[in-house]
This record gives structure tokens, C-alpha cells and sequence, in this order.
């Protein structure tokens, strides 16, 4: 063999498609690390600037937008009586305060009452979500005959194609009245609706997911409970979900994600009442309805502006950080721990 | 052979997957308290026949047979028949080891625990006495939490054998259980089927034959979905009755 046959050879088209797919891949990474940087610097000047002058609007009793008519003597009372204290900007107590009246004369920012909102909505749709999707993968996975399987899988997948909007508008008009018709209580759209609803959107994320993880156990271990004398019942329940535990885990961690930052559904059926109130019967407004209704009216650069993207960092953080558990805590700690490795 | 009990008793046993046609008209009586082997070629319908013998083949869609199978006069096929109980007592292991990922004792105690025991004295004993039978207690019983994946090949094989024991069956079906193990391992789980037959009926598939004549007592030879030649082990390998049996054994074919 002649000794240059075996020279390294330049292969262009290698190189050149090795090239493109690590700039691709590296982009995605830095548009997320952008996305990142921009969101909390647009939420940096409430904690380096926390003084009067941050507020650029100046307060005008007589030009004041309020929500409701009640609010105005409310509020001319009582910038009158207290015109030298916090209210107004952005301060720690002023943020963690129960009312959200961003646009009022003197403006209230708290958030309290939004991230309860969020926390309950959120709540109800998982506790709708987890059990019905769960058990619809294990009956797809374990027990439903083929034809059926093979109808049901693609059904509910469809199902998060839906545009969250159309779910919405569906809780808007159907859901909500059937709702309040069986229960019986005074506000149409409130909380529990807007966390069924939500739960539209969830179980689909939460069924693939457990559902793949299921399929995942191998099928000898059915094979040896079965051939222990266990029935379909007991194999699924002491074998097969306990197996597929960690992805479960991270299906459910993730359907949280996605009901916590989910917006349209929630600003459409939750009536949007920034109350701070235990009951599950009346309106709530989430973090994510608030960015989503408020953020096209706000003055740029405002103090309402920068506790927008306030807001959004914490919906930022608390998806990430359940992201990071999903991913850092189920992968390696429970597979190992179910996997035996 | 007619000294000895007939445990399970086929008769013109046929099995079809969809429209091929697995197993032709198998008949055998497959005595008590002894290792029965089952050997062929790939494809040749030994584990499909064996997997017939706890229906475990009831697991695979478009699957159908007719004939007979006799276990304790009863036949399995029977409508009437329970596949759970049915698999209680006709327990298996299989090619490759596989238990549960869970601890060494919840692997051994789950077949009892469906079983509704609950008592923790109960299934101390059990477990224990599972393990010393399946030849795996003295190499476990310090760290019985430990996952049972975290053994090794053979110890996983041995963990399968007690848990398959811990629900007291009568037969134990083996297909190809020492196929994926070192020669070492092998030999240990060859010695334990020894001991294992004074309490079960034991068939057992394998590939390799000098095993099937180190450990049974009777051999089927399956060619093709049929039944070539059932006999004593000792006389199919010294002087079988048929010439593809022959054939086989010498390793002109297969």
C-alpha cells in the first residue's frame, strides 16, 4: 500500500457541518444566558436605587387611575395623611405588602398576593393533573389493549398542542358556568377554575413523560412478578411504578414548571383580582397573568416596569430551580438509588 | 420410568403465533422430582414450550394453542383455571438475571408479601430460608438492604432462584438460567439445581448440551416446533433412537 494512501486527509464538508452545529448549539445556550442577564438587570434598579426618585411619576391626586371607585377617597385619604412615608416606590415593605395597586396615585407593589395566587392555582392543577395522568399512563402502559393504547397516547399528546389560549377561552365560557353551577358560589372565574383549567395544560406534559418513563421498565421485571403469581394490579403497583419512580418524579417537577409559568390560561379564567385570600372560590391573580396583562401598559423604565421583571425573575428562578432538581437530583440520585448502579 | 410420578403431562400440545406454527403436536410426561432438559436449536420451539408450562405465553398478543396441559391432573388450559395460582406454582427463571431494583430481602419477600404475609418473623424465615436454598445466604446475609442489582451475574441468578422458591412452588421452569454466566458461576447454579430437585420438578431450557447431560435426568430434543426424541438423558447422549437426535448431539447441525 502506497505510504500517502494512509495521509490524514482535509475533509471541508466535515469540518465545515462539525462547525455549524457547535455554533448553533452554543447560540441556543447564549440566547438563554441573555435572556437571563436581560430579565434580572431590567430588575436591578429597585434594589441600587431604593429611593423616592426611582418613581418618576409625580403623585397627583386629582389625575390618579384607580381600579375600582372605592380606591380613590381610599387613596386620596391617605397620601394626604401619610405623603412622606415609603408608599409609592418600589421599598422592601412596600414589595412585601398584601395589595397590588401599581397604577394608583401612591402605587402599591405588593407581591404577596400574586405569588399566593400562583402557589394555589398552580396547586390545584397539579392535584387534578398528577393523579389523572398517572394513572392514564399506566392504564396506556399496563392494561389497555393495543387499539386502545394506540388511540389514547396520541389523544392526550394532542391535547398539549392545544394553543393555551383555546383552553382558556374554553374555561372562559364552558367550564367556568358548569363549575359554578355544580358548586354554587358567588364569583364565576376564580381560582379552582382557573386551576382545572390549568390542569388541561399539565396533564399532557406530566402523561408523556410518566408515560415513557413506564414504558421504560423493562419488561423482564413484569415478566418475573407476573411469573411470582402477581396479578397486572400488583405488578403495576409494586413493580412497575416504583421502577419508573425518577421519571415520574421529574414529569411531575416539570408539570409544575409548566403550570407555574403558564399564562393565558390563568389570565383568562382566574378573574384576576390580586386578593390575598385563603378561599379556593375566589379570583386570584398569578405572577404570570400580572407581566402578561400589565407589561404592554407600563411607562418604560418605571418602577412598576422594574417590578414587572421582578416578578418575572422569580417565575425565572423557581422553574429553574425546579428544572435543576428534575434534572440534578432524579437523574443521578434516584437512578441510582431505583437503578441499584 | 414408570416408577416415577408424572408431574406435568402434555398431550398434543400445539402453539401458533399468529399464523406460524410454533410447537406441532408436543407430547411428554415430565416426571416428579426430576431435571427434565429441553434442547434444539435456536428457534426450535424449547422455550416457546417451555413458557407454555405457566402460560406465561398468554402475555403475547395473537397467540393461540390447543391440546392439553396436565399439571397435578388438572388441566391449566382449563377455563376455570387461575393463571395467577397457576404461576404460584409453577415458578420461573429466566435467560437473564433480573431482579427487582429493590434490596436483597424485598426481592426474596415480595412473592410472599402479594401473598398477604405481612409479619416481619414470618418473612425473616422465609427469606432466609429461601436464600440458604437458592445457595446465596452465606454470601448475603450481612447486608441484606444492599439493592439486588448491586451483585454480581451469578449472585443475581441465585437471588432470582430464591426469590422464585420463597412462594413454595412445586416446579420450577428454567430457561437458559446459566446462559449469560461465567463458567464459575455456571457450575455453582449446575450444583443447585442438583439440590433443587429433591424439592421440585425442575425443566430447564439450554443451549449447551454438555450441561443438559451434566444436570437432568431426561431430555426432549425439539427440532422445527417437534418433538424429535424424549428420553433419559443418559441414553439420548449414549445412543439416541433417532438420527437428527444424533445428528445434534455430535453437532453436525444446529
Amino acid at each position: 500500500m502506497p505510504k500517502n494512501q494512509l495521509k490524514k486527509k482535509f475533509r471541508l464538508g466535515e469540518v465545515i457541518a462539525e462547525k455549524v452545529v457547535t455554533i448553533v448549539a452554543f447560540f441556543s445556550l447564549a440566547m438563554i444566558t441573555l435572556i437571563f442577564v436581560f430579565v434580572f438587570r431590567e430588575t436591578l434598579p429597585i434594589f441600587f436605587s431604593g429611593n423616592a426618585e426611582v418613581s418618576s411619576v409625580p403623585v397627583q391626586i386629582e389625575q390618579q387611575e384607580t381600579y375600582g371607585d372605592e380606591g380613590i377617597q381610599e387613596v386620596a385619604m391617605q397620601s394626604k395623611t401619610s405623603s412622606h412615608d415609603n408608599e409609592g416606590i418600589a421599598s422592601f415593605d412596600n414589595l412585601t405588602g398584601t395589595t397590588w395597586q401599581p397604577v394608583s396615585g401612591t402605587p402599591k407593589f405588593g407581591i404577596v398576593p400574586l405569588v399566593l395566587g400562583s402557589f394555589k392555582v398552580s396547586l390545584i392543577a397539579v392535584l387534578f393533573a398528577v393523579p389523572i395522568a398517572i394513572l392514564a399512563a399506566l392504564f396506556t402502559s399496563s392494561f389497555a389493549p393495543k387499539w386502545a393504547k394506540e388511540l389514547m397516547k396520541p389523544a392526550i399528546e394532542i391535547l398539549a398542542g392545544i394553543p393555551s389560549v383555546v383552553i382558556g377561552f374554553f374555561a372562559l365560557i364552558v367550564l367556568a358556568s358548569l363549575i359554578q353551577n355544580i358548586f354554587g358560589y358567588q364569583y364565576r372565574l376564580n381560582a379552582f377554575v382557573g386551576g382545572v383549567a390549568l390542569s388541561f395544560a399539565v396533564i399532557p406534559i406530566i402523561y408523556s413523560i410518566t408515560e415513557d418513563a413506564i414504558s421504560r421498565v423493562p419488561r423482564s421485571l413484569t415478566e418475573a412478578s407476573l411469573a411470582l403469581g402477581a396479578s397486572k394490579w400488583e405488578t403495576a403497583l409494586y413493580v412497575v411504578l416504583p421502577a419508573a419512580t425518577p421519571g415520574i418524579f421529574a414529569a411531575v417537577l416539570l408539570g409544575i414548571g409548566r403550570a407555574f409559568g403558564e399564562t393565558m390560561i390563568v389570565l383568562m379564567a382566574t378573574g384576576n383580582a390580586a386578593m390575598l385570600t385563603a378561599s379556593l372560590f375566589e379570583p386570584v391573580r398569578t405572577m404570570s397573568a400580572t407581566i402578561g396583562a400589565e407589561m404592554a401598559e407600563v411607562v418604560f423604565g418605571e418602577t412598576h416596569y422594574n417590578v414587572l421583571f421582578l416578578i418575572g425573575s422569580i417565575l425565572f428562578l423557581f422553574t429553574f430551580v425546579l428544572n435543576a432538581i428534575a434534572e440534578l437530583f432524579v437523574r443521578q440520585r434516584m437512578m441510582k438509588k431505583f437503578q441499584g448502579i | 420410568m414408570n416408577e416415577l410420578k408424572t408431574k406435568i403431562r402434555v398431550e398434543n400440545f400445539n402453539f401458533y403465533y399468529d399464523k406460524k406454527h410454533a410447537l406441532k403436536n408436543i407430547s411428554m410426561n415430565v416426571p416428579e422430582h426430576r431435571v427434565t432438559a429441553l434442547i434444539g436449536p435456536s428457534g426450535c420451539g424449547k422455550s416457546t414450550f417451555l413458557r407454555s408450562l405457566n402460560r406465561m405465553n398468554d402475555l403475547i398478543e395473537h397467540t393461540r394453542c390447543d391440546g392439553t396441559v396436565v399439571v397435578d391432573n388438572v388441566n391449566i388450559y382449563d377455563e376455570a383455571i387461575d393463571v395467577v395460582e397457576l404461576r404460584k406454582k409453577v415458578g420461573m427463571i429466566f435467560q437473564r438475571s433480573n431482579p427487582f431494583p429493590k434490596s436483597i430481602y424485598d426481592n426474596v419477600a415480595y412473592g410472599p408479601r402479594i401473598n398477604n404475609i405481612k409479619e416481619k418473623k414470618q418473612l425473616d424465615e422465609i427469606v432466609e430460608r429461601s436464600l440458604i436454598r437458592a445457595a446465596l445466604w452465606d454470601e448475603v446475609k450481612d447486608d441484606l438492604s444492599k439493592s439486588g442489582l448491586a451483585l454480581s451475574g451469578g449472585q443475581q441468578q441465585r437471588l432470582c432462584i430464591a426469590r422464585a422458591v420463597a412462594v413454595d412452588p412445586e416446579i420450577l421452569l428454567m430457561d437458559e438460567p446459566a446462559s449469560a454466566l461465567d463458567p464459575l458461576a455456571t457450575t455453582k447454579i449446575e450444583e443447585l439445581i442438583h439440590e433443587l430437585k429433591e424439592k421440585y420438578t425442575i425443566v430447564i431450557v439450554t443451549h449447551n448440551m454438555q450441561q443438559a447431560a451434566r444436570v437432568s435426568d431426561f431430555t426432549a430434543f425439539f427440532y422445527m416446533g417437534e418433538q424429535i426424541e424424549f428420553d433419559e438423558t443418559k441414553k439420548i447422549f449414549t445412543m439416541p433412537g433417532k438420527k437428527q437426535t444424533e445428528d445434534y448431539i455430535t453437532g453436525r447441525f444446529g
